[in-house]
């Protein structure tokens, strides 16, 4: 195992452990919007697609680079526009009277 | 890191910089979800993060432009439509189709890196260092047995196809052969052997055995199996951060790894069952047709039904009602009525709470979403731990369209498949009504004494008509 790799391991497991704590402060009530917010957050592979797709080297050729950029962008854009939604939709208790609204 | 040539006193490249403010976005966005108050505020932290990202990596020498916008553009158009257009109870497989498109992404990131390595490869035939062969087998095996995995979990709950468990003769055995053709063949390239060859039949196979296990997985085991798999993509997002030396793809392919597989452990536990019972166990799957057509229809001479003026009756002059919604009720899209009839007794000043069990609905928090959506206050809606010792004081406790979460057989008796699972108490209230279409078991196809209990009265016929005649008859009185 190189230094480069064994660097790399140990922020991945730090990451991990503050994944872990700051995830089980999550009340099960938006157990969904966090799916839906770690969804998104995994689209950071967007950041990979560019750079596969996009650079001088290109791989994969014009037409799996396009649907690579897509696959990501798709990720992306609707976890968050997804989880937007659902969390305008948690609203504390009322207070006016006939609690309808 | 991005670049090969970093020394330890070299200036930090300014990408990096970016990239580790992206890290600390996504970490803090995830910390401001541990309140409803504070939790768009986090994700739209999160998603700054993320233009940081996007505009950094954009300064990097990109020559197909084309590419790179077609893709963002379509990809965004087609992402931020569907967000917008999925109703609510659509929820799961619009997370699971997303899950896979990032899975998917992630496949074909590692196959993008390996065939630049194979062309830039010194050797002939062309050969990997060891390090970055086993990351981009694991990514590329990880990520496309996800994308597969996602899109069957989809079509499932789209209802494509049957969301039944799917088994035949010798499916461990088919299973098994091809999880034995992936493993060996990833060796394979990692040991150097013929390398293009076995990628890519490492990376088909592992599309095919995406496929082939969440075939056997029935409807009421999806909450599990989506948390898995977007673990699975987390870990495949952060293993393209180990191919392509970006951190930013490590850290938050971490929290997201870690944030499926609590939740798939929060799932398995709500369910009293292994995650390998839950994807070679096949539940429930013949049993299941046998006995609800068995049981169909007849109440047994036990079970008392009411009328909805009864039942209208006691939830009106109760102190305190629980409202046990089950995915019955989101069937039935009652989400809405249930809210009118939890006004109308509040008005009466009755208190109502809501019983949430985590597998209610078919992805961890999906109930509690179903009725944010209708209104009801977040501050109504009870874990399993809060509300338990509660149901001894309420007056009425109200099921609506929920069975096996419910079911005192998985306390006291032994023999029965869901015995030891967690379920709400709801037979310490003081009187239970069920709401029922029929007499059929649920989904497992377990008898439920709850039905039989003299306490309990059941109301037959649709959820939302009975909710919305219930609504009315209170108003009435």
């Amino acid at each position: 195992m190189s230094q480069h790799l064994l660097t790399e391991l140990t922020v991945f497991i730090l990451a991990v452990f503050v994944g872990l704590e700051v995830i089980s402060k999550v009340p099960t009530t938006l157990h969904t919007p966090l799916m839906s917010a770690t969804n998104a957050i995994h689209g950071i592979v967007l950041v990979g697609a560019i750079l596969v797709a996009g650079t001088a080297s290109q791989t994969l050729g014009p037409v799996l680079g396009v649907i690579l950029v897509i696959l990501a962008s798709l990720n992306v854009f609707g976890g968050y526009t997804v989880t937007e939604r659902m969390l305008q939709m948690f609203k504390p208790r009322v207070t006016s009277g006939d609690g309808k609204k | 890191m991005n670049a090969v040539a970093t020394s330890a006193s070299a200036p930090a490249n300014p990408l990096d910089i970016a990239y580790l403010a992206t890290g600390v976005c996504f970490i803090l966005g995830l910390r401001y979800l541990s309140h409803p108050r504070t939790a768009r505020l986090g994700n739209r932290i999160s998603a700054f993060g993320m233009l940081i990202a996007l505009v950094a990596t954009l300064t990097q020498g990109i020559v197909a432009w084309w590419i790179v916008a077609t893709g963002i553009v379509v990809g965004a158009a087609i992402g931020i439509f569907s967000a917008r257009a999925v109703k609510m109870t659509a929820m799961p497989q619009m997370v699971a189709i997303f899950n896979g498109m990032g899975g998917g992404a992630a496949a074909l990131v590692a196959t993008g890196e390996f065939l630049r390595l194979l062309v830039e490869s010194p050797t002939r035939p062309p050969s990997l260092p060891i390090d970055q062969a086993v990351t981009i087998v694991l990514s590329a095996i990880i990520g496309s047995l996800s994308f597969a995995g996602s899109i069957i979990a989809f079509l499932k709950l789209q209802e494509v196809m049957t969301g039944r468990p799917i088994t035949y003769r010798g499916q461990q055995l088919v299973n098994a052969l091809f999880a034995l053709i992936v493993v060996g063949s990833a060796i394979a390239v990692i040991l150097n052997q013929n390398v293009e060859m076995e990628f890519f039949i490492a990376f088909g196979g592992a599309l095919v055995l995406g496929v082939l296990f969440v075939l056997p997985i029935g409807g009421a085991d999806m909450p599990v199996v989506i948390s898995l798999l977007n673990a699975f993509t987390g870990l495949a997002a952060a293993l393209t951060g180990f191919v392509l030396a970006n951190n930013v793809l490590i850290i938050s392919g971490a929290l997201v790894g870690a944030s499926g597989t609590l939740l798939t452990i929060m799932m398995g536990k709500a369910m009293n069952r292994t995650i390998t019972n839950v994807l070679f166990g096949a539940f429930g799957a013949a049993p299941a047709t046998e006995s609800a057509a068995g049981a169909n229809g007849k109440p047994s001479a036990n079970v008392r039904s009411a009328s909805v003026d009864d039942v209208a009756m006691m939830l009106a002059y109760a102190k305190e009602v629980i409202i046990v919604p089950g995915y019955g009720m989101a069937v039935a899209q009652a989400q809405h009525s249930v809210r009118e009839l939890a006004d109308q007794l509040e008005k009466r000043g009755v208190e109502v709470k809501y019983a949430i069990h985590p597998v209610a609905g078919r992805m961890p928090g999906h109930m509690n979403v179903l009725l944010a959506e209708a209104n009801v206050p977040y501050t109504a809606l009870y874990d399993m731990e809060d509300i338990n010792p509660q149901f001894a004081r309420a007056d009425v406790a109200l099921v609506i369209g929920a069975n096996d979460v419910t079911n005192p057989a998985a306390r006291n008796v032994p023999s029965s498949p869901i015995y030891g699972m967690p379920i709400l108490d709801v037979d310490k209230a003081q009187n239970v009504v069920v709401l029922k279409r029929s007499m059929n078991t649920g989904f497992a196809g377990i008898e439920n004494p709850l039905y039989e209990d003299p306490k309990t009265v059941m109301l037959f016929g649709d959820a939302k008509k009975s909710v919305e005649e219930l609504a009315n008859a209170v108003k009435a009185l």
